[in-house]
């Protein structure tokens, strides 16, 4: 599992390029400069402890829920962190912080962190592997497969603003629209309802909110279910890399 | 003459007349709606729509018609992949006529089926519905008009049709064409044009207007330059272009913007070059007076400096390659 995760690392390294995601450290040997690398050797141990032990202030450890390595969890609906673009787990855990997103949990854990540890856990998790495959078995409804790739009216295609599979467009464009790939189907489902009932900001310019307003409850369903069925990043990767 | 293409003929000639009678249509319209007053004060107010919604794709028959109905949708997604030899550029007619020419707002093409034939001032005949896609090729994709009867316009005709199944025709239907807006009270003007451009646009279209790649795909279409639109197109005038944008832009997220702030990006993005007009006379001056003499148009007018109709890339029916410009993500592989 673990040399899976590190030959993945390295493919991921040649072939990804988020703007504020550099490639995970697997591929320490090429980082440049000695001090920026040291910056970041202190950022990514302070979120270790933070992952495993919690904040001194008393924030829960993340690696309870969501795994030491952002993995998530599947079953309990706690999305995979690994791999999203750091800009867009630092706004999320703002938001959450300033009580704009709704969840228990995670307010209490987000306002219990500063402005340091979160610049250092999302760099920590920017920088893992996203889980290989976390697909269930029944084949996705059409009716999300339509909504993903075709989209309605004025709901234009999820994989538009997410990328080929949901996989994210890279760069600023990830930051802005993150990968939705491979989360947990709950999981993005309560994210939908909650720009259906106005409980999340709306993300850049207000896009995900218009769009989560008009979707109904059996496109939610079926379309969230379209999305946890594909492969993240890395699984996509891994499969199509070549020796 | 249909309610609709009455509309438009009695609109076009209050703006012929007005041109005549102001000289207000030779300058620079930037910065000032002023002259347009005379011509929106006069408009007719737009005929009763009747509301009218498609079937929807779930429902093309499966029979020998509906296999022509299903080319058609697939070369109204994909252009260049399906009429390479009519294309231009990396545009797909579903790119300025949303869910596949379905959504109303954006010129759906079930709206547009029982509007022809119809007067055009733009060429000054009554056009068939068929003459009416040649125009789309021509200057929207800045290709080819393919040949009458020829499979492409056929399969278009076919889409077209079936989705008007049940629409009455000769009828404004609701939704149809992009909406015409209101002059704008401050003219439009380049600076706060670029500024919104900035804030709400770059992000998808790209800072340079040039569009984005994915994997090789045109995902985000270019708004300027060699792959765009020519200066010929629908889109190169700035009441239409603002009509579109203001309900259909920044995507998902349509009327968001002001109609001025629609207005002022429209300017902004068509005072950028991009491929010469097909029907160009020899000389800038000569291609403005007979064919860009409208209070809309920003065609032989100087914005920052620069007189645009220079054109860039190659106008009329380049085929798209391989080397089709754009940004590429570095995030996909090939
Ligand atoms: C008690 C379980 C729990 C713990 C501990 C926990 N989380 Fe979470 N986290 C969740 C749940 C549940 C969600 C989904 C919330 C929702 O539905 O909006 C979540 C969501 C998130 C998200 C948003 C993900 C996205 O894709 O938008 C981030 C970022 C996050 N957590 C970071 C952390 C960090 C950092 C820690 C450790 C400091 C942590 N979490 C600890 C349960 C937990
Ligand atoms: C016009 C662009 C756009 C389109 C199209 C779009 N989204 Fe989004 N989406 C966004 C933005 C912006 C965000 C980020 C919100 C934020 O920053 O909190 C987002 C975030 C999300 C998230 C949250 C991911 C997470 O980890 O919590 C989900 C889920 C999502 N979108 C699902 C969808 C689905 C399903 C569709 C199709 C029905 C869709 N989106 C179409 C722009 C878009
Ligand atoms: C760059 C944008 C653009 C592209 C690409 C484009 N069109 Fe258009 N199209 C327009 C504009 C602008 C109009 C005029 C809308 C109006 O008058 O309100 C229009 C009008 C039309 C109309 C007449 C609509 C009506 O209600 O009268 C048809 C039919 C049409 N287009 C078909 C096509 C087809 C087929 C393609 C692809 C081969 C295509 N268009 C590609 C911009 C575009
Ligand atoms: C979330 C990404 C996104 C944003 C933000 C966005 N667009 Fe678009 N735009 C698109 C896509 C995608 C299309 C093509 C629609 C399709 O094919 O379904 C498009 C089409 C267009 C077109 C017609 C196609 C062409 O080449 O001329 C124009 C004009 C346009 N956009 C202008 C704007 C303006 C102006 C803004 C800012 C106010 C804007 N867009 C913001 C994604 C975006």
């Amino acid at each position: 599992m673990r040399r899976h995760g590190v030959l993945t690392a390295v493919l991921l390294s040649g072939a990804v390029a988020h703007a504020d995601a550099p490639p995970p450290a697997a591929d320490a040997s090429v980082r440049p400069a000695a001090s920026s690398s040291a910056a970041l050797a202190a950022q990514m141990a302070l979120a270790q402890q933070i992952v495993l032990h919690g904040s001194p202030q008393g924030a829960h450890e993340c690696a309870i829920c969501h795994g030491e390595e952002g993995q998530g969890k599947i079953k309990a609906a706690f999305p995979h962190l690994a791999g999203l673009p750091k800009p867009y787990l630092e706004r999320q855990l703002k938001h959450f912080d300033a009580l704009a997103r709704n969840n228990p949990s995670m307010q209490a854990i987000a306002h219990k962190l500063d402005d340091a540890q979160i610049a250092a856990l999302a760099t920590y998790f920017s920088r893992q592997v996203p889980p290989p495959i976390m697909s269930p078995v029944t084949p996705p409804p059409a009716l999300g497969e339509a909504l993903a790739l075709r989209g309605r009216d004025a709901i234009p295609a999820c994989v538009t603003c997410h990328g080929p599979g949901g996989r994210g467009l890279g760069g600023a464009l990830s930051a802005a629209f993150p990968p939705i790939a491979g989360q947990p189907a709950v999981y993005l489902e309560r994210q939908l309802r909650a720009w259906k009932n106005g409980q999340r900001p709306a993300g850049l310019d207000g896009l995900m909110g218009a769009i989560g307003k008009r979707l109904s409850e059996a496109e939610i369903v079926a379309v969230s279910q379209y999305f946890a069925a594909q492969p993240t990043l890395a699984a996509t990767v891994a499969t199509e890399a070549r020796p | 003459m249909s309610a609709r293409s009455a509309f438009r003929s009695a609109h076009t000639l209050i703006a012929i007349a007005t041109c005549g009678v102001l000289s207000a249509c030779e300058q620079a319209p930037q910065g000032s709606a002023a002259p347009l007053a005379a011509a929106s004060a006069a408009q007719p107010a737009r005929p009763v729509a009747v509301a009218f919604a498609p079937p929807p794709s779930s429902a093309i028959p499966d029979d020998a018609f509906g296999v022509v109905v299903r080319q058609g949708e697939a070369l109204f997604r994909n252009t260049p992949a399906h009429a390479p030899q009519y294309t231009g550029n990396t545009l797909s007619c579903r790119n300025c006529h949303l869910d596949a020419g379905r959504l109303a707002d954006s010129a759906p093409m079930w709206a547009a089926w029982v509007s022809y034939p119809a007067y055009r001032s733009k060429n000054r005949h009554v056009n068939t519905f068929e003459e009416r896609l040649q125009d789309c090729f021509r200057f929207s994709m800045n290709g080819k008009a393919p040949p009458s009867g020829s499979p492409a316009l056929v399969a278009l005709e076919a889409y077209s049709y079936w989705m008007a199944s049940g629409a009455p025709t000769h009828a404004v239907l609701r939704g149809a064409g992009y909406p015409r807006l209101p002059k704008p009270a401050q003219g439009w003007d380049y600076a706060r044009g670029q500024a919104l451009y900035t804030e709400h646009c770059a992000l998808c279209h790209g800072a340079d207007g040039q569009g984005l790649l994915v994997e090789g795909k045109p995902w985000f279409p270019p708004l300027w330059g060699p792959q765009s639109y020519n200066w010929g197109a629908g889109m190169s005038r700035l009441d239409l272009a603002a009509g579109f944008i203001k309900a259909n832009m920044p995507l998902g997220n349509g009327n968001s913007l002001s109609d001025q702030q629609a207005w002022d990006v429209a300017y902004y993005i068509d005072s950028h070059e991009r491929p010469q007009d097909p029907r160009y006379l020899g000389s800038i001056e000569a291609t403005r007076r007979q064919f860009h003499d409208g209070p809309y148009e920003t065609y032989g007018r100087t914005v920052n400096g620069h007189l645009l109709g220079v054109g860039s890339g190659v106008s009329g029916g380049s085929t798209v390659t391989q080397a089709a410009r754009g940004r590429t993500t570095t995030t996909l592989r090939d």
